[in-house]
């Protein structure tokens, strides 16, 4: 018995090092090696002012701005409503969600209100959004930043990017940070 | 046709693909012959077997196996404990992480230690990178490698004609360790890390957005962890939100391949028992039966998720898109769907959406996975389960042709059946049980709030917690208020239950068998290898998971359906 122990022992000291040290210091390696950022996460730069991380979603709430999908975007905290579909409480925050895009929008209709933007993603840092959800915005951005619709819509179109290979997984959707910054150069032009 | 199913139909043809071979070299393994990457990973496994002193030769029979698995379970329990609730003063804590209440310390390690990696705590703000390395991630190969071990003792049984002695209990699990778990994890760990999953030692960084808000961004060695969390059938991720975080799950090319890890060593299992016992057949009707039901169960998840959510339909807001709560637009809701009944299926428990917000079909399609916990099951011990569930299968047959009930050449008996049946038997009683109390006493103490979610949905958030805990499968309906000591304590027993039970039992049953005189087929023998066995099979599994779970289905998903629809 007293064998036994010493030998788990001893196998839990080796294999702490192999997997807790070895392991984990091999894919930094690679990830040294292999990316620009060394493993630290790619950011997003512009006039060398990081302005947030390549992968992480941000919340985008102004009327300037193509609006987010609904959450708080905390990097830190991160968790879905964990609602189920017909709990009251979270059916009538999708009701004041509809309600203040509409405010906001006041061009559009409800029938033009795709359902992403009415509803939070499960990581709460969703970096995209459908198309729809972008051209539903275009009448607003183009009077509060005065350009044309027509400049907007071919924006969001070159923005807008199709399934993995062309036939791998969802159809369309929109990096809402590079959207932004997109639409920032625009207006400076 | 969609591209979002022609997306989730690639992720699961091309598994199969590659637990075919995976599934031969894993035999390879365990029988100790030459494979491709032995000359990297030998010299490893040989230091090891020298500094612990271990002799990878000395033959154990059934009752020395378990004493060894149990007592290095034992000693990982107390390094985990000892970590967590110290873990402010070692080294790696760049964001100040305090240490561990004892409660939930109890709960996360015996999670851990069990292969379950249910997490009633959120990793980014709860432990600290010294934590999430020195123990999640160490308790992710190890505990997935005495999974996979056991699973080995039972294919030697199965394989040997009359003998006491099923090899070592060190070399097996040494060899799944290092020559399974640590080559694969190597590769997915790179990919992750290439495809932008952080790896770093640094603490929180601090950004201003483009808009102008703060937002702190929480990093780690995550890469490196995830990896092994999705291959090991672990589940524990690095961040709260688990793979549906960017940082753990990049894009659509990271979430197929986290996707196919949740399932290819599982599959890969079936594939080896039958190219380790040469049985290669009965694997291929083992691989049907687990089929069948697997598909079912993403078919009812799939279809659900993407028809969207008819109580926002009817406010007006067009669901062309599915349904997109706690779901991430670049997975979209069909592979979220195809991710949540594999990670249940599997016992895994990562997940890349938020159960807690699927609609019925999909809430139905993840508990009754846990239910089963069997189609293809977690690394090792979800065939084990299924071996549980062919012993019963055998033994109806048996009765119902009027002949003595034979498992490849041996008698099964009196006592094996009555193994089995308390193992088949243990897991409904827990989680039913368990979920009875927890009922009870949130009617007769509301003020405790743990329900996210009223009426049936509530219901199925307690039932999911049990069903996950006893299934080890570690995914939530993390709506549910879960740290709290009830919880921490009531789940904590239901995982070890749910655990040891499950592997004590077959195993005692395979060494039982294996050491009766082996009997040679005659006109006589029920033959398992046949189509008409596998119907009989997959009618044990449908018998036994859907009359003792259904009364609860329809208290929870079930009801909520009718409620909705």
């Amino acid at each position: 018995m007293k064998n036994e122990l010493l030998k788990s022992f001893l196998l839990s000291v080796v294999l702490l090092g192999l997997f807790a040290f070895g392991y984990p210091f091999l894919i930094k390696g690679v990830a040294m090696l292999g990316t620009s950022h060394n493993g630290e996460g790619e950011v997003i730069k512009v006039n060398d002012q990081v302005v947030g991380y390549e992968l992480i979603g941000q919340r985008f709430t102004s009327d300037r701005y193509f609006n987010s999908r609904p959450g708080g975007y905390d990097a830190a905290g991160t968790g879905g409503s964990n609602k189920g579909p017909m709990d009251p409480d979270y059916l009538e925050t999708v009701q004041t969600r509809i309600d203040s895009i509409l405010a906001q929008n006041p061009d559009i209709t409800k029938e033009d209100i795709p359902t992403d933007m009415v509803t939070a993603s499960g990581s709460d840092l969703d970096r995209h959004f459908s198309p729809q959800a972008a051209y539903m915005q275009i009448p607003r951005i183009s009077k509060v930043r005065d350009i044309s619709e027509d400049r907007l819509r071919e924006l969001v179109n070159n923005h807008v990017e199709g399934p993995l290979l062309g036939f791998l997984g969802p159809n369309e959707r929109v990096h809402v940070l590079r959207l932004n910054i997109a639409l920032d150069e625009l207006d400076n032009q | 046709m969609d591209t979002q199913l022609i997306g989730i139909g690639f992720i699961y043809l091309l598994t199969i693909l590659l637990a075919i071979p995976l599934g031969k070299y894993i035999a390879r393994v365990y029988r100790g012959e030459h494979t491709m990457l032995d000359p990297a990973l030998n010299p490893v496994e040989k230091l090891v077997y020298k500094i612990c002193r271990i002799t990878p030769g000395r033959e154990m029979n059934w009752k020395q196996h378990l004493g060894a698995l149990l007592t290095i379970n034992m000693m990982w329990f107390v390094w985990g404990m000892v970590l967590l609730v110290t873990q402010k003063g070692w080294f790696w804590n760049p964001a100040e992480i305090a240490n561990m209440s004892p409660d939930l310390a109890f709960n996360t390690v015996i999670s851990f230690v069990v292969n379950c990696n249910l997490q009633h705590y959120s990793g980014e703000s709860s432990l600290t990178y010294w934590s999430q390395l020195g123990f999640i991630t160490f308790m992710q190969f190890v505990s997935a490698g005495t999974g996979m071990a056991a699973c080995a003792v039972i294919f030697r049984a199965i394989k040997t004609k009359q003998s006491e002695k099923l090899g070592n209990f060190y070399r097996l699990f040494v060899r799944s360790c290092v020559h399974i778990l640590l080559p694969l994890a190597i590769v997915v760990g790179s990919l992750l890390a290439l495809n932008g999953s952080p790896v770093t030692w640094e603490g929180y960084d601090t950004i201003t957005t483009l808009e102008g808000h703060q937002q702190t961004v929480a990093k780690g060695p995550a890469a490196a962890e995830i990896a092994i969390k999705q291959l090991g059938t672990n589940g524990g991720g690095f961040f709260g939100a688990n793979s549906s975080v960017p940082f753990e799950n990049p894009n659509y090319i990271t979430n197929i391949a986290e996707t196919m890890s949740l399932i290819l060593i599982p599959m890969g299992m079936v594939f080896a028992f039958g190219y380790y016992t040469e049985k290669r057949k009965l694997a291929w009707i083992f691989f049907a039966v687990m089929t069948v039901g697997y598909l079912a169960l993403t078919t009812l998840a799939v279809y659900g998720e993407m028809e969207g959510n008819p109580a926002i339909a009817q406010m007006g807001v067009s669901q062309e898109l599915g349904s997109m709560e706690g779901t991430e637009t670049r997975f979209g809701p069909a592979a979220s769907a195809l991710w949540a009944t594999a990670t249940t299926s599997t016992s895994n428990g990562s997940v890349n959406s938020m159960h807690d917000s699927l609609m019925p079909l999909g809430g139905m399609a993840t508990l009754t996975g846990m239910f089963i916990n069997a189609n293809y099951g977690g690394v090792g011990v979800g065939f084990i389960n299924f071996y549980v569930f062919v012993i019963v299968a055998i033994f109806i047959a048996g009765l119902m042709v009027g002949r003595t009930p034979e498992f490849l050449g041996k008698k099964v008996e009196a006592k094996e059946m009555k193994i089995a049946t308390i193992v088949v038997l243990l897991h409904p009683a827990v989680i039913l049980v368990g979920t009875a109390i927890s009922a009870w006493l949130i009617t007769h103490n509301p003020d405790w709030g743990w329900l996210n979610n009223a009426g049936f949905h509530g219901f199925s958030e307690m039932l999911y917690e049990f069903s996950s805990a006893t299934a080890n499968n570690g995914s939530g309906f993390e709506g549910l208020g879960d740290n709290t000591p009830w919880w921490n304590i009531a789940t904590g027993v239901a995982l070890l239950l749910g655990r040891y039970v499950p592997i004590i039992g077959p195993i005692a049953i395979a060494g039982l068998l294996a050491n009766k005189q082996f009997i040679p087929e005659t006109a006589g023998t029920l033959k398992a290898d046949t189509a008409t066995f596998g119907v009989v099979l997959f009618a044990v599994i449908v018998v036994i998971a859907a009359l003792a779970f259904l009364p609860a289905l329809v208290l929870g998903p079930i009801g909520e359906y009718f409620m909705l629809y």
